[in-house]
């Protein structure tokens, strides 16, 4: 579940530790845009030491390492690895060249960290111009890829436009973005909201993005994960529908039938896969109990 | 013709109202802190009484604010020997926590330091009120002029028990004053000044809620627990402080009133302009103001008949036939620390410097059927539970429930409210286990010394000795 894919700057203890009770998805513990260049060799330790020490409970814990053409980046990957991240977001991922320094490192990581091959996968933050034309390229350069992800600010630098409220000029990012990573089967997550005061903007946007088919957002502030939560909150007919679907899938499974009809039309496993999809939302949501903690407001508790 | 009988009330200084008093040294001279950070009334009062070559005096204020650091130049003097107040502030609890007067200060609560004053057990020489708006024959209130600053229940009691009274106002109106809150028949001084204090330290402007996550957090978890609770009823009556998370909480409460068709009774304490919103929302039916917090509540207690003006005594004296904490059904509190048999510090911080006091804390958990600590577990790499505080400000058998970001605890006392809190799905935990979860996160912290010389007195509302507290070094 990537609904909601929280930054926490990697240099601060304070926020570090409120990781364990704020209500996202995904932790992203910053290395790289949050941290000035002389405290990355502190920030990489702190982040580290929280790893080893800190209880967030289910949340997916994500590092920011810094650009793979720094010196930072090995050490950053070695380190976090044997921590316990469970992935590694690469910034200003360019094709297939990036990925497969990214995945270089984390091989020597997990046999340094005594991990298993391929415990540690790849966020891939596609924030430039050539990184989106090479989205797809990108996406399929290695197994460990598991979502991509947009950085609508860098890219609209990169784009010499303005970057705006509406979001027009990221039309054509969004849409290659989804494209790309739905095509090889990944997560697809969009570009922050920016302004932390505007939580119904942030809705808004989140809600546009769930309608091309992100996932879910990479969220700036602790302020957009409700708005980023009730985006991604499915209604109760398409959660009732998801539900029947399942129990018909079942149904037809048990008569040894491939494809069902419900409500007379037919369905099958990419329907069922979306079902499924819907049921997990809903869950994260506390529309059918929740599975993953107590939910916070904006769950859905009512 | 007969002449027209004069009281001679107004006097034109400050020494002239002193000297009719006859204020002798040693006795104890007593202030109101409705003008909070802008209070001018206290170090003037102060000033004259050294200027008239006072000595040994007590000063007894509900609460000692960060304005009154010239007191400690009368302590240096020997102007003040003694201060007993319901609150004080660091920046002259420090000094104090250094030693600097010989005698301890009496902390009291709001409730009990008219209680106090009505048992005889505490005695006022002279009182000086602060009056935004008065008569000359000392009718007056806080309501009107232009250093308004709203209620003033804090000195009612002062100007029904002290030998003399002395109101101090900027702004003589003619007589008789229409909307009054202490009447001439208690008053025997008035004196006109310049300014009663600073107008934009009165006033915050208006009180906000927390931006801050972890607060909103524990304001959520606050208004959930408060819901599962079962109080939020018809009827309902609450009241909270003017903190930011505070704040977060009643809105939520708000907002949770407003969804089950609830309209409360009355929300009371320290008034902020979010509780004027509630009410004229018409989800309370009346607001018990014994302190405005923002101007908002200022422009609404002199406005709205149901925004009603209470004294320190009916808000909070147990002394008192009835009072209104009596009839709360939940306050949400703060506190420094908090011990594993939930007693609770608002006195010291972490080094056992004087920072606080209790002004209402104590009486509220004792009269409030549900009493809420919201802090957050760990505060400047310190945990917020500990063994025993630093200094027992509120006896921990009157708190029902603690409320962190990281979960809560229930008292055991309260079993019924703990299965409340399980069934609505809310983090419980016992208190003992989210110590731990602090001092994960902060190690366990070295106990302080507490060896040195008393510098002040705690008593519970009721007059007990509740504990000492002892000289830091600097």
């Amino acid at each position: 579940m990537r609904r909601s894919c929280l930054f926490l700057p990697g240099n601060q203890p304070s926020m570090l530790q409120n990781g364990m009770v704020l209500a996202c998805d995904v932790l992203i513990f910053d290395l790289e845009d949050a941290v000035s260049e002389n405290e990355k060799d502190a920030a990489r330790e702190l982040v580290s030491q929280a790893l080893l020490t800190l209880d967030f409970g289910m949340r997916e814990i994500v590092v920011r390492v810094n650009d793979m053409e720094t010196p930072h980046a090995r050490l950053d990957i070695i380190r976090v690895t044997e921590a316990g991240a469970d992935a590694v977001m690469v910034p200003k991922t360019v094709g297939a060249t990036t990925v497969l320094k990214a995945a270089s490192i984390l091989d020597e990581a997990e046999e340094k960290a005594g991990l298993s091959h391929g415990s540690v996968s790849l966020i891939l933050l596609i924030e430039t111009a050539m990184g989106i034309e090479k989205a797809l390229e990108a996406a399929s350069a290695s197994s460990r890829v598991s979502a991509l992800a947009l950085g609508g600010e860098d890219l609209a630098a990169d784009l010499g436009c303005r970057r705006t409220k509406a979001s027009h000029e990221l039309y054509y990012a969004r849409a290659k973005l989804v494209m790309a990573g739905r095509a090889c089967g990944l997560d697809v997550i969009d570009t922050p909201f920016t302004d932390a005061r505007d939580a119904e903007g942030c809705y808004k946007d989140a809600c546009y993005a769930r309608s091309l088919g992100f996932n879910g957002k990479l969220v700036i502030s602790p302020h957009h994960l409700e708005p980023v939560h009730r985006a991604f909150r499915p209604d109760e007919s398409e959660v009732a529908y998801a539900l029947e679907v399942v129990e018909a899938m079942r149904r037809g499974k048990e008569e040894g039938r491939g494809a069902v009809s419900l409500r007379g039309k037919m369905i099958d496993l990419p329907v069922l896969t979306q079902a499924k999809r819907t049921i997990e939302l809903a869950e994260a949501s506390g529309m059918l109990g929740t599975k993953r903690r107590a939910p916070a407001k904006g769950d859905g508790e009512e | 013709m007969k002449p027209k009988h004069r009281t001679g009330k107004v006097m034109p200084t400050l020494e002239d109202a002193i000297r009719a008093s006859s204020l002798k040294n040693g006795m104890t001279i007593s202030f109101h802190h409705h003008l909070r950070a802008g209070d001018y009334v206290l170090n003037d009062v102060v000033r004259a009484c050294a200027a008239l070559g006072f000595s040994d005096l007590t000063v007894n204020a509900s609460a000692i604010m960060a304005c009154h650091t010239p007191l400690l130049e009368a302590i240096r003097e020997g102007v003040v020997t003694g201060i007993e107040c319901n609150f004080m502030h660091a920046a002259v609890g420090h000094a104090v926590s250094q030693g600097i007067l010989e005698q301890p200060v009496l902390f009291r609560t709001h409730g009990g330091r008219p209680a106090a004053l009505e048992n005889g057990t505490s005695h006022i020489n002279v009182a000086f009120i602060a009056a935004s708006a008065a008569d000359a024959e000392g009718n007056c209130n806080g309501k009107e002029g232009s250093s308004a600053f709203g209620s003033i229940g804090y000195a009612m009691s002062d100007a029904e028990h002290a030998d003399y009274v002395v109101v101090v106002t900027d702004n003589l109106m003619p007589y008789p004053l229409t909307d009054v809150s202490i009447p001439e028949n208690l008053v025997d001084a008035v004196v006109v000044c310049d300014s009663i204090g600073d107008p934009d330290r009165i006033m915050s402007g208006t009180t906000r809620i927390t931006r801050d996550p972890i607060g909103l957090l524990i304001a959520d978890y606050t208004a959930r627990a408060i819901e599962a609770s079962g109080l939020i009823e018809n009827g309902f009556s609450f009241q909270t402080g003017a903190g930011g998370t505070s704040l977060a909480a009643a809105a939520y409460i708000g907002e949770r009133m407003r969804k089950r068709g609830v309209t409360g009774s009355f929300a009371s304490g320290g008034i902020t302009g979010l509780l004027v919103d509630l009410l004229n929302e018409g989800l309370f039916t009346s607001l018990a103001d014994v302190q405005c917090f923002d101007r908002e509540a200022v422009v609404s207690i002199r406005q709205n008949p149901r925004h009603v003006e209470i004294s320190a005594s009916r808000y909070a004296s147990p002394e008192a036939k009835s009072a209104v904490v009596d009839r709360l059904d939940a306050v949400i509190l703060g506190a420094t620390e908090v011990g594993t048999d939930f007693s609770v510090n608002v006195h010291t911080d972490s080094n056992g410097m004087i920072m606080g006091g209790s002004g209402g804390h104590s009486d509220t958990a004792a009269g409030a059927s549900l009493a809420v600590i919201a802090a957050p577990l760990v505060r400047a790499r310190l945990p917020l539970i500990v063994d025993r505080p630093q200094t027992l400000s509120t006896p921990g058998d009157t708190i029902d429930l603690l409320v962190t970001q990281f979960g809560m605890a229930c008292n055991p006392r309260r079993p019924d409210l703990h299965d409340r809190l399980v069934d609505a799905g809310l983090p419980v935990f016992s208190i003992e286990e989210l110590k731990e979860k602090a001092e994960l996160l902060t190690g366990r912290p070295r106990l302080l010394k507490n060896e040195g010389r008393v510098v002040a007195r705690v008593n519970d509302r009721d007059g007990d000795e509740l504990d000492v507290i002892r000289t830091v070094s600097s």
